[in-house]
């Protein structure tokens, strides 16, 4: 089985190329991972819609960029688009729109507990290679209605399709236990998002979805993903960057932490060490008043 | 107020944080302990990744312990030699603590072990404490005058030492291995370590107490000094931010602390300190124990 794996993934990443899989980068820096990529190479990049296409999808954001300030509280992104035609409405399938954000992926390792000699231990664990920092998807409706199996599978469009590279050949019965859990806890705290329903779409033509960025954002490229849907296949889809960045106070002293980490730990000894003697030298003359 | 901390990637209240600082910096002014078994827990319930939160937590203690310490070489209630004494053994200890640590981070039970050492170290040391202090304000109240113990084996040991401020005549190798113990257990779990050592102070070395709290500050704020450069050269996990609003709340509670401090009795600082001590333990085993709400946990990176 696990030889079977293996050479599957090489297959695959012979086909995909390089850059295909979200783990490819990582995959650079800790070799033992292994990796199902995409069977799509382009994911991610610009789709040239393709000529023969009958239905084709405009889209814009309401940024293209998310400054992280220090008082930064979230944000909003409005995703809004039309949908390009040059025959009349098709009457036989309804149209469907299912609008994706992705975060930088990172790797992840998930833990179980179990009970052993009265107290609770980490036992088995499983290494999630390459998932989404965050996600959030947002539909017209249900996704398991209008979005066939292999078209997810290909597309990676639900979250549990959005993280799917194990790294270290597992030793665990059931690791989809644990993806599962993993899954479970990012969507409490808010990291990833199903949305269904939140895509408005107006008369097959125009259509929006508002997506809550949270708080606890982290730094990098995000990816924005719009797929026009008939009959559980996609027939268009669009993807644009949003670059999400610190700036500012931030910015500099997150440079300063990775570039110069002695500096850094040393200007946080002196801010400790003045604000300790400064508040002793305050407390000493409010006394002597 | 929200403010997006740089290093943990998270946004977090401004007024908690400051709230959060100045009650661990008055107990830190009160008792002589840095603060960083009750900091570390309340910034991960908060939700600052842990790594973070033990970096960080090292950086306020620094703060919140030379704030104090300042106040108590002003009372001239620091035994300077007995705090470098300490001092050698706590830097030498946190290095080990560090090997240690990772050693265990790759086998994913630095959690437990962590966990373990804090409940059987609190509960024995909270008990013994507050038995004790029993026992000296019930003396007390009766007129009798309560006698330090001396212990004999330790007094048998080489290499003695005159530390004048305690008032000891004692060998360096008990103090030195306090120190070393306060040491890996504070590069471990991101604490200064106060809270074994002023118990092990006061009914080991026989120290007084009022001499204790002092000098038990002054060794932590170097070996927590060290443990954040350690984090910030070698984990990039101080955020600074984070630590400023710590230390805005924690050096005023420390000095409001030390001022409290110095108008209860001494026994009276005892049952508090045993009574906290305590009340952490007994939180920490429930949790060793009870099923917990989820039984998966997540880390970010490849261990």
């Amino acid at each position: 089985m696990r030889a079977w794996l293996s050479g599957m993934a090489v297959m695959l990443a012979l086909i995909a190329g390089p850059g295909a899989g979200p783990a490819s980068g990582q995959a650079a820096v800790e070799p033992p991972i292994m990796s199902f990529p995409s069977p799509e190479a382009n994911r991610g990049g610009f789709r040239r819609p393709r000529p023969q296409a009958r239905e084709q999808v405009v889209a814009g954001l309401s940024s293209d960029e998310v400054s992280i300030t220090a008082s930064f509280d979230g944000s909003d992104i409005i995703l809004y688009g039309a949908v390009r035609r040059e025959t009349p409405v098709q009457m036989n399938s309804l149209l469907h729109v299912v609008a994706t954000v992705e975060g930088p992926p990172r790797s992840v390792t998930i833990r179980r507990k179990e009970r052993k000699l009265g107290i609770w231990v980490n036992t088995e664990s499983v290494v999630v290679g390459s998932a989404p920092s965050f996600y959030s998807v947002a539909s017209t409706a249900p996704l398991d209605l209008i979005l066939n199996r292999e078209v997810d599978a290909r597309y990676r469009i639900s979250i549990p399709m959005a993280m799917r590279a194990f790294a270290r050949p597992f030793s665990v019965e059931n690791p989809t236990d644990f993806t599962e859990a993993m899954i479970v806890s990012r969507i409490a705290d808010g990291s990833y998002r199903l949305d269904e329903g939140a895509v408005r779409l107006a008369r097959d033509t125009l259509f929006r979805a508002d997506f809550r960025l949270p708080a606890n954002l982290i730094e990098g490229d995000y990816k924005i993903r719009i797929f026009l849907l008939r009959n559980g296949r996609v027939v268009d889809s669009y993807s644009a960057p949003l670059d999400v960045r610190k700036v500012g106070v931030e910015r500099w002293l997150h440079r300063l932490a990775f570039e110069r980490p002695l500096l850094y730990g040393l200007l946080s000894l002196l801010i400790a060490v003045a604000a300790g003697w400064g508040a002793s030298a305050a407390f000493r003359v409010l006394q002597r008043k | 107020m929200q403010i997006y901390l740089p290093i943990a990637e998270v946004s977090v209240n401004a007024f908690t944080l400051i709230g959060l600082g100045g009650i661990v910096g008055l107990m830190s002014g009160m008792f002589g302990v840095g603060g960083g078994f009750l900091i570390t827990p309340l910034l991960f319930f908060i939700g600052i990744p842990p790594a973070i939160a033990v970096a960080t937590g090292a950086n306020q203690v620094v703060a919140s312990s030379i704030s104090g310490v300042l106040g108590h070489v002003k009372k001239r209630s620091v035994d300077f030699r007995m705090g470098t004494v300490l001092l050698v053994g706590g830097l030498t200890g946190s290095l080990l603590g560090v090997l240690l640590f990772n050693l265990l981070r790759r086998i994913g039970q630095v959690e437990l072990v962590v966990q373990i050492s804090y409940v059987v170290m609190l509960g024995v040391v909270g008990c013994m404490m507050f038995a004790e202090s029993l026992r000296a304000l019930r003396r007390t109240r009766s007129g009798a005058r309560a006698r330090r113990r001396h212990h004999g084996w330790i007094h048998a040991l080489p290499l003695r030492m005159k530390f004048r401020t305690s008032g000891l005549y004692l060998s360096v190798i008990p103090p030195l291995a306090v120190g070393l113990c306060v040491g890996v257990l504070s590069a471990m779990m991101g604490v200064g370590g106060g809270f074994i050592m002023v118990p092990a102070m006061i009914y080991l070395l026989g120290m007084p107490t009022k001499v204790v709290i002092g000098t038990s500050l002054f060794q932590i704020t170097f070996v927590t000094a060290f443990t954040t450069l350690m984090h910030a050269v070698s984990y990039n996990t101080v955020d600074i931010m984070l630590a400023v609003l710590l230390i805005v709340g924690g050096v005023t509670g420390a000095q409001i602390g030390t001022q409290i401090g110095s108008r209860l009795r001494a026994e009276q600082l005892r049952i508090l300190l045993a009574l906290v001590v305590l009340a952490v333990c007994v939180k920490l085993a429930l949790d060793l124990f009870l099923r917990p709400d989820n039984l998966y946990s997540l880390t970010p990176g490849i261990l």
